[in-house]
């Protein structure tokens, strides 16, 4: 198993499995927080929010998520120092743009404001509901109540509005690119996974851009 | 030569290996349907006519087959036109006045000999590793005694095509052999002379290309959109798929 560290396709192995699976988990995610959009005061979403917080089977998958994250992560940052390493004479001219996009040579920049703003996230949101830091989510004081609470503060709407367009740039170029590495390249799979790729980079970030968006104007409460 | 043109040429001269590179400014009449490289030759006669030392450049059959032309044109490796190589670059592609800039295929694994010419050894070591197949001696076996089906024949052949020139190296911004690597292997793999090597081909190819000290694949396509063969991204996820069987089955 060693080749998972050591080879450059096993490395960007690891890359594409644990994208795959925080595609997945962004997709529970956004489909919970889109409760919000009931505007029930947080009801639905409270329940969804309580019983993501309480169940042992989540729980449990949790760990496996924040492994696959932090793999994610320090592999990604590891593979883009690495690969910078390999041409130390830097052309004068990068013709880059002309043969591919800018956002898929700059997947270790984007992964980085994302990574900024996943602790800052972690912090408003986590850390509150499983540590009772500071205060804790009680009846009187729910998760709902918590982010009417953050997105008042404007400052904090434009961060997370960025975060989810890097995202958004981020998974435009790391969806197809995971089903790529994982071997997968067919003569009719492949325009699908691009335009089902580009459909989830665009509408999931969107979804939860627009919920600080909507929150902080007082649309939803 | 009525439709004479000037240009311009910021070309990097390197003494050798051990020593750093600069830009050397030239002016060159040129005429429009020389090709990029006789543009090349007329520039050297210029600098030896003026007692200089002529650009080194790497160059061989002229007809977009041997790979040799290695130059890096504002950016492009093979400059500005796809599916063709220097020698297939004509001057009508530029504007009479241009500036242009021309770089040796930047990469670690491949060195700089002399100004434009690199040393692209590292290839002949990766195909060296794994790039062959076994084959019975004695008499010559019957040319239709083993039945290849034609969509076979022709993604191999697709593979085939590839001619080593490293554009693929020179493009991507890890600096990685994927492409290259990716064609050799599919070639192979697919046609029924490379089963008995499969395996252990695939992962004593990556391995060297890893030791040659390529970078890992982004996914970015700038390697098969600058490949003067367009040969496709599919060999990388071939490349991967083989390798990962090889490696799910101990090798």
């Amino acid at each position: 198993m060693s080749f998972l560290f050591s080879s450059s396709l096993g490395r960007k192995l690891v890359m594409a499995v644990t994208g795959v699976s925080l595609i997945a988990f962004l997709l529970v995610h956004c489909l919970i927080n889109a409760m919000v959009f009931f505007n029930d005061g947080g009801a639905t979403f409270n329940v969804a929010a309580e019983f993501m917080s309480s169940n042992w089977l989540i729980r449990t998958a949790e760990i496996g998520l924040f492994v696959g994250l932090l793999l994610h992560i320090v592999q990604g940052l590891w593979l883009v120092g690495d690969n910078r390493k390999k041409r130390k004479s830097r052309y004068q001219i990068d013709g880059g743009s002309a043969n591919s996009t800018w956002y898929s040579r700059s997947m270790g920049l984007l992964g980085t404001i994302i990574l900024i703003f996943l602790v800052l996230h972690l912090k408003h949101f986590w850390v509150v509901s499983r540590f009772e830091i500071p205060h804790g989510i009680t009846e009187e004081h729910t998760l709902f109540h918590e982010m009417v609470e953050i997105f008042l503060n404007p400052v904090a709407v434009i961060v997370y509005v960025l975060g989810c367009i890097s995202l958004s740039y981020h998974l435009l170029h790391g969806f197809s690119s995971a089903f790529q590495t994982l071997g997968v390249n067919h003569k009719s799979y492949t325009p699908l996974i691009k335009s089902l790729g580009v459909v989830f980079s665009i509408v999931i970030p969107l979804i939860f851009a627009a919920i600080p968006v909507v929150m902080h104007l007082g649309l939803i409460k | 030569m009525g439709n004479s043109m000037k240009i311009n040429l910021k070309v990097w001269r390197q003494k050798n290996q051990n020593t750093t590179g600069l830009f050397e400014t030239y002016s060159v009449e040129a005429s429009p349907d020389m090709s990029f490289l006789e543009m090349f030759d007329v520039l050297n006669e210029q600098l030896i006519e003026d007692g200089k030392e002529p650009v080194a450049f790497d160059h061989d059959c002229r007809e977009g087959i041997c790979g040799m032309c290695s130059m890096v044109i504002n950016g492009r490796p093979h400059g500005p036109k796809q599916g063709v190589t220097t020698c297939q670059l004509h001057m009508r592609s530029f504007k009479d006045g241009d500036t242009v800039v021309v770089e040796p295929w930047r990469s670690n694994a491949f060195p700089v000999i002399k100004d434009l010419s690199v040393n692209r050894g590292a290839f002949d070591r990766i195909i060296a590793s794994g790039g062959f197949v076994s084959v019975n001696t004695g008499s010559a076996v019957d040319a239709n005694s083993i039945l290849i089906p034609k969509d076979i024949a022709d993604t191999a052949f697709e593979a085939a095509t590839c001619i080593g020139c490293g554009a693929c190296v020179s493009a991507c911004k890890n600096a990685s052999a994927m492409l290259f690597v990716g064609a050799k292997v599919t070639q192979l793999s697919e046609l029924p002379q490379g089963q008995a090597e499969r395996e252990s081909r695939v992962v004593a190819m990556v391995n060297q290309m890893d030791a040659e000290g390529f970078g890992a694949c982004s996914n970015t396509g700038a390697c098969a959109a600058e490949c003067p063969k367009e040969i496709p991204l599919s060999v990388i996820a071939n490349l991967n798929r083989e390798y990962y069987k090889a490696k799910l089955n101990g090798k």
